[in-house]
């Protein structure tokens, strides 16, 4: 499977929102989305986003930083958005349950590097890079497996 | 109070609101009780043996942390005890440690407080358990408690402060504004609706290449700088009301070291120290603001005896801890800020949130769970937080 990818750029907080609603809309148990950037970049932005387009029942969505991990009731199933800065190993990750997570749950996971070799092939890379002005953000989608042709149909700035 | 006759917390028996229990509940203010507290719904694990005499003097008689000591600086802060499992080989050696220390055994343990969440689940379910197994084996009431109630009730512990007082909760992962009514009854004023300042505190520091935990770090840098150089953003005061954001802080600080990176080829000591006194003036002027606003709100209620607290990490921060304090003398509050070994997690608080509930009645059978989520006060809508954008649903 070739890697694929599409560059998005978003001039403010507003269009990266609706990016990360877009995307949320297509997202089906077992769909993995890796947030890659560093401090700042707006990975906790984007998936508080997505996961309060995607809720049962509003409620807040705060920072898994310390709490590593928060399980959400959303309408397509379950949705684990995970912060695996301060993990050392991979075997940590999988003390998490995020093994069996990735075929059950919609995963949104900040710092996947931690993942090592546990990363799902099939997921979605995003990459988030703060531009030139106050609120601009550029955003590189990256993929192999072929399923996010069509997850991506109605993502776009 | 009208608005808030269901904001307690919910309980699984029923039982304990029966006549019989309130009888023996007015018994219980008469007796001596030892409660054994459990916690580990975070990085540490916990015990705790807490004593009231009868004439309502209450001691902290013992209180193990474990897991402080694998402090990892390389790495950037704690390693977190993410495993079920980690957190249940040390809850055994904790609990006897807790009870070695306080000089008492098992069989002198009235009740069980054991922390039931918000946490990671692994964790606080292991502490559930054992707390499950110590309340069928001694045939002791359990209580299941909440985490940051654990925290809020803490200033009664310490300082005795009377119903209703003024909480400001701020930590790593919590930011909040709660009028404490009761063991069970908070009313949230306001909160953050992003990162929590002690996040904001650790995330700054490692931004600027300081130490890990950032609070000290970031504060001890500050000493030297100029709060004024940079005209970082105070998000969330143009708008109403308690709520706060301190995840744009973050995003501001480092295009300011962004470009001083670029202009200077990187940071000398005096930009950093600069950079910190700036950040933390920010955090600082939110904190006040709101604080301000809170007390507003609290202060309409005519408490008999108004007060103010504040616990978590980021209590320990001296330029807040001032802030906080003039403003509290300004209004006549009286100000308050429990010792940090108290603010940060440990068992103590919970067997102290356990024995007031204790003594409200409550009980927990063995159908107590786990809980990821457990807000304090359900009756406010969640903060549904998004930046500057507010509720989107």
């Amino acid at each position: 499977m070739s890697r694929r990818s599409k560059t998005l750029s978003c001039p403010d907080e507003q269009a990266t929102g609706n990016i990360a609603e877009a995307l949320g809309a297509g997202l089906r148990p077992g769909d993995t989305v890796l947030l890659e950037g560093g401090i700042g970049a707006g990975k906790t932005f984007f998936a508080r986003h997505l996961i309060q387009s995607l809720l049962l029942v509003p409620e807040d969505v705060p920072s898994p930083t310390y709490t590593l991990v928060q399980v959400y009731d959303a309408a397509p199933g379950e949705i684990w958005h995970c912060d695996l800065y301060r993990l050392s190993d991979p075997s940590q990750c999988i003390e998490l349950g995020l093994e069996d997570a990735f075929d059950t749950a919609i995963c949104l996971v900040e710092w996947p590097d931690r993942l090592g070799s546990l990363a799902p092939v099939g997921a979605l890379t995003i990459t988030l890079a703060a531009t030139g002005t106050e609120g601009a953000r550029a955003l590189e989608l990256s993929w192999t497996d072929p399923k996010w042709e069509t997850r991506l149909e109605g993502v776009a700035t | 109070m009208p608005g808030h006759a269901n904001t307690g917390i919910v309980r699984n028996s029923p039982e304990c609101y029966l006549p019989n229990s309130i009888q023996a509940t007015a018994r219980l203010m008469t007796d001596r009780l030892t409660i054994l507290g459990i916690e580990s719904s975070c990085d540490d694990t916990a015990a705790a043996v807490l004593r009231r005499e009868p004439d309502g003097d209450t001691q902290i008689l013992s209180s193990v942390v474990v897991g402080q000591e694998a402090l990892h600086r390389d790495f950037g802060g704690v390693v977190p005890e993410i495993a079920a499992r980690a957190h249940a080989v040390k809850l055994d050696g904790c609990v006897v440690d807790a009870l070695s220390e306080a000089g008492v055994s098992l069989s002198d343990i009235d009740a069980i407080a054991v922390t039931a969440g918000p946490g990671l689940i692994g964790g606080v379910l292991s502490g559930v358990m054992l707390a499950k197994g110590l309340s069928a084996g001694l045939g002791r009431p359990l209580i299941g408690v909440n985490h940051l109630a654990g925290h809020a009730l803490t200033p009664r512990l310490t300082d005795g402060l009377p119903y209703p007082y003024l909480m400001l909760l701020a930590s790593g992962g919590h930011c909040q504004f709660l009028i404490v009514r009761g063991p069970d009854s908070f009313s949230r004023l306001g909160g953050t609706i992003d990162d929590a300042p002690g996040e904001a505190f650790d995330k700054t520091a490692r931004l600027l290449a300081l130490p890990q935990p950032g609070g000290p770090a970031v504060e001890e840098a500050a000493l030297s700088g100029n709060p004024e150089r940079f005209a970082l953003p105070r998000p969330l005061l143009d708008r109403p009301g308690c709520d706060m954001s301190f995840s744009g802080l973050k995003t501001a600080l480092l295009r300011q070291r962004d470009q001083l990176v670029e202009a200077e080829g990187g940071l000398r000591q005096s930009d950093r120290a600069d950079i910190c006194a700036s950040f933390q003036a920010a955090v600082c002027d939110v904190l006040t603001v709101k604080a301000r606003r809170a007390l507003k709100t609290y202060l309409n209620e005519s408490p008999a005896e108004p007060a103010f607290a504040i616990a978590g990490g980021v209590s320990a921060n001296q330029t807040i801890r001032a802030s906080l304090k003039a403003l509290c003398a300004e209004h006549d509050v009286r100000f308050t800020a429990p010792p940090l070994r108290l603010c940060t997690d440990n068992a103590a608080m919970i067997a102290y949130a356990g024995m007031e509930q204790f003594i409200a009645g409550h009980r927990d059978d063995m159908t107590l769970t786990a809980r990821p989520r457990w807000p304090l006060d359900r009756s406010v809508a969640p903060l549904i937080g998004s930046g500057k954008k507010g509720a989107k649903a």
